[in-house]
């Protein structure tokens, strides 16, 4: 990624079409719910008529008992597994999901669906508000990381699928897991939440606000309004993604991989240039974000995961979350994260074992930080595919050959 | 702090740790189990096998947990010297320390912890009464290196070794009953059940005892 040149950030002259994928997603399938079926929001609203863009993989089983729903981080979407519609990159969780892969879809059926508020064709800001005939813009609702799982539990009913056999997600993803758990424990077996928290800390909230000024301080962003004139704000959104990449590695990983090396040149140019590859490297990070994803839509998702504390939804004991919890949970975390330290994912152990659920908890040791959920961890891979196969056999699935 | 750490210790016929067997065989089938220091999980995958237990498993080493994970066991990583305090009151029928016990920095707070956690609780210890024992340090003037106890003294885990006479000693002061206690020599096989207590502390390389609250 280092060896990508660029100098220029993003211009406003760049073509998008996330108005198409907003509404009419490509390679995707798309469930509409109609005036009949609102989706009841925590903000005290209903949203309706409403879609869900979603992706399968393998196939269900007659018994309808092998669904694996694979829940998306932030900046993530539906396709988890295939090219990108916009990037044409291959999909996001390829190194986990696939034939004979961790979470394998020879033997699993695979749903991944992108969350009510994201702009990949699940209605969000960006999508067409059929009262107006215009993108919802700022005049969405605002939604809670419980209100995506409504939504999935929605989608889920549309395909008949009464219980998951697994909830799996890094991250934001996380949370739609243990939001699951919690509101739905009878329709989960198994649980994988990764690196993630029942909580987003004042330092992550932080981190988020940041992003959202950016955003703000954008001219192009218009008070939310930049759809109705063909404008966007690029450079406000790339500046967010650079600051919340930082955040996603570790000072060790970006030494590693960049140290102070200076970027297709020997010698500093004494100018604000992108002299080191680190600042190429966040550049391309922030233009190549822009190219894919909705401003608003990241004001929203940033704003639902701020607003996560399931504690808080449970009287104020973690425990209580979970009590007498059916479901089996694996929690992952990796030593380097220091978005989602390893120190939450024990507070989620810990709540847990003092509702007596059956829980595993495996700490992996990397230098990649947050986003080590992404990147090809063997030992998160191993753990992925034993949890998955003990409990595939508690459950009575057997591979196909 | 797991029977791995340790050196080699008899296998049976079929390839399972004797001792481990032997503990096995004092739960329940059908138990909930909460094996504290469950190393490679070999004990908890017995259990799971011949007795149709619900095992879970703390390990304190991160290689030990995330090899039990990957082999679909429920373990998470902890130690048991601080770790035990969370779990809530009677929520396991069994809680094992299978060759954990002389590893903790606090056995008695360990031992306390697991009898408030589970009905019964099943110690498995290295006998440091053991003749063999008793004859390095006497006259070979060394602390002592068995099969079982296989490290120096200045690199061990092992930092509070008791007797079985100890033991005893310690479930009483404790009001813990006793309700099965087996002595396996050195090569594995229990000793004479109507054997003295002072036999058992001489010539039993390990002591496995199930203990429960007494009334």
């Amino acid at each position: 990624m280092a060896d990508v040149n660029v100098s220029e950030m993003p211009k406003a002259s760049a073509v998008r079409d996330e108005t198409r994928d907003a509404d009419t997603p490509r390679n995707s399938h798309v469930a509409k719910f109609g005036p009949d079926k609102p989706l009841r929001l925590d903000a005290g609203v209903s949203l309706a008529p409403f879609q869900i863009a979603y992706t399968t993989f393998g196939s269900l089983n007659a018994e309808r008992s092998n669904a694996v729903l694979v829940c998306h981080a932030l900046t993530g979407d539906q396709y988890v597994v295939g090219a990108h519609p916009v990037t044409k990159k291959s999909g996001w969780w390829e190194i986990l999901i696939g034939p004979g892969k961790p979470v394998d879809t020879d033997r699993y059926f695979v749903i991944c669906s992108n969350v009510v508020g994201g702009c990949m064709g699940s209605t969000g800001p960006a999508s067409t508000n059929p009262e107006t005939g215009k993108p919802w813009g700022l005049e969405f609702p605002v939604i809670t990381i419980r209100d995506m799982v409504r939504a999935q539990a929605m989608l889920l009913d549309h395909l008949g699928i009464e219980t998951l056999f697994a909830c799996v997600g890094g991250s934001m993803g996380g949370m739609q897991v243990l939001q699951w758990a919690a509101s739905y424990p009878q329709r989960v077996f198994a649980a994988l939440p990764i690196a993630t928290a029942t909580r987003h800390s004042a330092q992550n909230i932080a981190f988020h606000e940041v992003g959202r000024q950016a955003i703000m301080a954008d001219p192009e962003w218009k008070g939310g309004r930049y759809h109705l004139d063909g404008s966007n704000p690029r450079r406000g959104l790339a500046v967010a993604r650079m600051g919340a990449h930082i955040t996603y590695l570790s000072d060790a990983a970006l030494h590693r991989k960049f140290g102070r090396r200076f970027q297709d040149r020997e010698n500093p140019t004494f100018s604000f240039d992108a002299d080191f590859e680190v600042e190429s490297y966040l550049r391309h990070q922030g233009i190549s974000f822009v190219e894919r994803f909705d401003a608003n839509s990241y004001l929203y998702l940033t704003r639902a995961m701020d607003y996560f504390d399931l504690a808080a939804d449970a009287g104020g004991v973690l425990a209580n979350a979970f009590k007498a919890t059916p479901t089996r949970f694996c929690v992952v975390s990796f030593t380097s994260d220091w978005l989602f330290p390893t120190s939450e994912s024990r507070a989620i152990v810990h709540a847990l074992n003092a509702a007596s659920a059956r829980v595993s908890f495996a700490e992996i040791v990397t230098d990649k930080g947050h986003d080590a959920f992404l990147l090809d961890e063997p030992e998160m891979a191993g753990i992925v595919r034993g949890f998955l196969d003990g409990a595939g056999k508690a459950r009575g699935l057997v591979a196909k050959k | 702090m797991t029977g791995s750490v340790n050196g080699s210790i008899a296998r049976n016929d079929s390839g399972a740790r004797v001792d481990l067997v032997l503990v096995s065989e004092m739960v329940d089938r059908g138990a909930k189990v909460l094996d504290v220091g469950c190393g490679d999980g070999e004990l908890l995958q017995l259990l799971s096998e011949s007795r149709g237990v619900d095992g879970r498993g703390i390990e304190l080493s991160r290689e030990g947990v995330n090899e039990c994970v990957a082999k679909g066991l429920a373990v998470i990583q902890g130690d048991a010297d601080t770790d035990l305090a969370d779990y809530p009151d009677d929520s396991f029928d069994y809680v094992i320390l299978s060759q954990t016990l002389q590893a903790t920095r606090r056995p008695r707070a360990v031992l306390e912890h697991m009898l408030r956690i589970g009905r019964h609780a099943v110690v498995s210890f290295p006998n440091f009464g053991h003749w063999s024992v008793r004859f390095q340090l006497m006259f070979e003037g060394h602390m002592p290196q068995t099969d079982i106890l296989p490290h120096s003294w200045y690199d061990t885990p092992n930092i509070h070794h008791c007797t079985i006479k100890d033991f005893v000693q310690l479930c009483n002061v404790l009001g813990l009953k006793i309700e099965k206690a087996v002595a396996l020599n050195a090569w594995g096989s229990p000793l004479r059940l109507n054997a003295p207590w002072w036999f058992w502390n001489l010539f039993g390389e390990q002591g496995v005892f199930l203990l429960s609250r007494k009334g």
